[in-house]
């Protein structure tokens, strides 16, 4: 019924065991959970901050609520989901770090995925324009953009390490495919990363 | 009226006798109720909707008493989010009603008005008496029970109670308990009734008078608390009432003023006082976690319902935080829920009035 997921959606979709326990941070109109329902059978609920995109879900027949991911994580039971979903959100909150160990707390496992910062086109642009770059996946301004907490790669390979977190599998897009993981800092443009406690 | 056609039925129910969470029993228990649509042979596609505290069974039907089309008419009606072309939808006046419903104005055994013979009622009861009527018509278990204010309190009330009976939860604008400010309020309204000399201790049916001036007064209160200061500013501001001046003296100088008194007095021809008592009585005693030592996830333990619980960004009355609350408890105890707060200028009456938004939820939780 809904037509191809954005890749990192898609590389997400095809590593969720079908019918487990979801829960989608940010899950926005609802795209990947109605695939993991409608597709693969799971259990899939979301939180999202803005009104419209919850209306829309709850029109999909999708169990969403709106809040904040920074907030109103800590409201969710220990356990209460197989896998928690975190795509293209973690740069946008105010503790990144602090939305980790929720992730890992109320899931037994987390898909993290976001922008990679150390991508070459990003070095470049600050290197020779010495200008906050904008770029296809970070398009907006810097004073505009919703991406307040920028990262690398390897900052979210520490931060993961400093969690205790185990990095489970990982994978990097550029332009919109998936790359091997050599030099992946400078190669990515995207990162996935399936993290379990 | 073309609101008018789409009425199946407009019936009057007779319990033999109904139990209550105070211990008593009511004899002969009237409810009047409204069905719109046709029930499936499946009787899978019945929609429950519970009206607020001064709401009644015609909601999408011309009041007989105001003459005015039915309070959740935008809501409620062919092609609209709860479709009657599609679902069977019931609308019952609550126990301790004045539409038609028992309450403390209908005739006791004795052949006299109740009044304050009555027995206190809760929100449970008032379910209690729905779910009859639900016996009554066969329905086992309700596509739908929806509600908004003190209707979303009942609907939560058989989520809790009977959560067989329900697969779809829809709660709008309301709590799972009654907090401390609105208990003030209700008891403002009440305490103004029985101040009314004309209260006669409730007992007054047949004597010619009636607390209306006390019943204006709490009507006036409570209207307030349905608004927002955004809507009054913008609806009435400063600006005075057929006059270029003010008078000096103690006339409905400002618009907002002559407003209110005339909500407050048209309540009146409408409403009866000693029902007003019984129903915010109810409400004020609305708790869902008292009986699971203030556990609210636990009222919900178990629950196989679907919710969905609304709220709006200027309801002052029923504010998103008990919302919130609300929403935490049931994603605690496992039910799948949603949960938005819709932006509207309206106040707590932001769900009878015109909030697109809220239509699109509607349509789209009960379309599932």
């Amino acid at each position: 019924m809904s037509g191809p997921l954005r890749p990192d959606l898609a590389i997400i979709a095809g590593h969720v065991a079908p019918g487990s326990r979801v829960l989608d941070v940010g899950c926005g109109d609802g795209t990947l959970l109605a695939a993991l329902r409608d597709r693969q059978g799971c259990d899939a609920r979301g939180m999202e901050i803005d009104a419209h995109n919850v209306a829309e879900c709850v029109a999909k027949g999708l169990s969403v609520i709106q809040g904040d991911a920074d907030k109103d994580l800590a409201f969710y039971p220990d356990d209460c989901v197989d896998y928690a979903i975190l795509s293209q959100t973690l740069q946008t909150t105010h503790r990144p770090d602090k939305v980790l160990d929720e992730l890992l707390r109320i899931g037994r496992r987390a898909f993290v995925s976001f922008p990679n910062f150390a991508h070459w086109r990003v070095r470049l642009s600050l290197l020779w324009d010495g200008r906050m770059p904008v770029t296809r996946l970070l398009p907006i301004a810097w004073y505009a953009t919703p991406n307040i907490h920028h990262m690398t790669v390897t900052d979210f390979r520490s931060l993961a390490a400093e969690k205790g977190a185990r990095v489970e599998q990982a994978w990097f897009l550029g332009g919109d495919r998936e790359i091997g993981s050599t030099a992946a800092n400078l190669r990515a443009e995207h990162a996935i990363f399936l993290l379990s406690r | 009226m073309a609101t008018a056609s789409i009425i199946t039925a407009n019936d009057v129910l007779t319990l033999p006798e109904l139990a209550l969470d105070g211990g008593q029993t009511l004899r002969d228990v009237k409810v009047a109720y409204e069905t719109y649509g046709t029930l499936a042979a499946d009787r899978g596609n019945a929609v429950l909707i519970c009206h607020a505290t001064t709401g009644d069974q015609h909601v999408a039907s011309t009041n007989p008493r105001t003459g005015r089309p039915g309070w959740w008419d935008r809501m409620v009606g062919p092609g609209k989010p709860i479709d009657t072309s599609r679902f069977f939808v019931i609308c019952a006046n609550v126990l301790g009603g004045c539409m038609g419903s028992t309450g403390p104005s209908s005739l006791a055994p004795d052949g006299q008005p109740y009044g304050m013979r009555f027995p206190v009622i809760t929100i449970r009861d008032m379910v209690r008496a729905q779910v009859a009527l639900l016996d009554a018509l066969g329905i086992e278990r309700l596509h739908t029970i929806a509600g908004g204010s003190m209707g979303g309190m009942q609907a939560l009330s058989l989520a809790s109670s009977w959560p067989e009976r329900a697969a779809r939860v829809l709660v709008i604008a309301a709590t799972g308990a009654m907090g401390a400010q609105n208990i003030a309020f209700q008891e403002v309204g009440r305490q103004a009734i029985m101040a009314d000399p004309d209260w006669q201790g409730g007992a007054y049916y047949g004597t010619g008078k009636a607390p209306d001036a006390g019943l204006a007064v709490a009507r006036m209160a409570a209207h307030i608390t349905y608004l927002s200061e955004t809507s009054l500013t913008e609806k009435f501001g400063r600006r005075l009432q057929d006059r270029t001046a003010k008078s000096f003296g103690f006339d409905a100088d400002f618009q907002v003023e002559s407003y209110l008194r005339h909500q407050g007095l048209s309540f009146t021809e409408r409403f009866d006082a000693n029902s007003y008592l019984y129903i915010t009585r109810a409400m004020s005693y609305f708790d869902l976690a008292e009986e699971h030592q203030g556990r609210l996830a636990d009222s919900f333990a178990g629950s196989p319902a679907r919710f969905c619980v609304v709220s709006f960004d200027s309801d002052w009355l029923y504010p998103t935080a008990v919302s919130r609350r609300l929403v935490h408890a049931l994603s605690a105890a496992g039910a799948p829920v949603s949960f938005v707060e819709l932006s509207a200028p309206f106040g707590h009456d932001s769900f009878l009035l015109d909030v697109p938004a809220l239509d699109r939820v509607v349509a789209g939780f009960l379309g599932q």
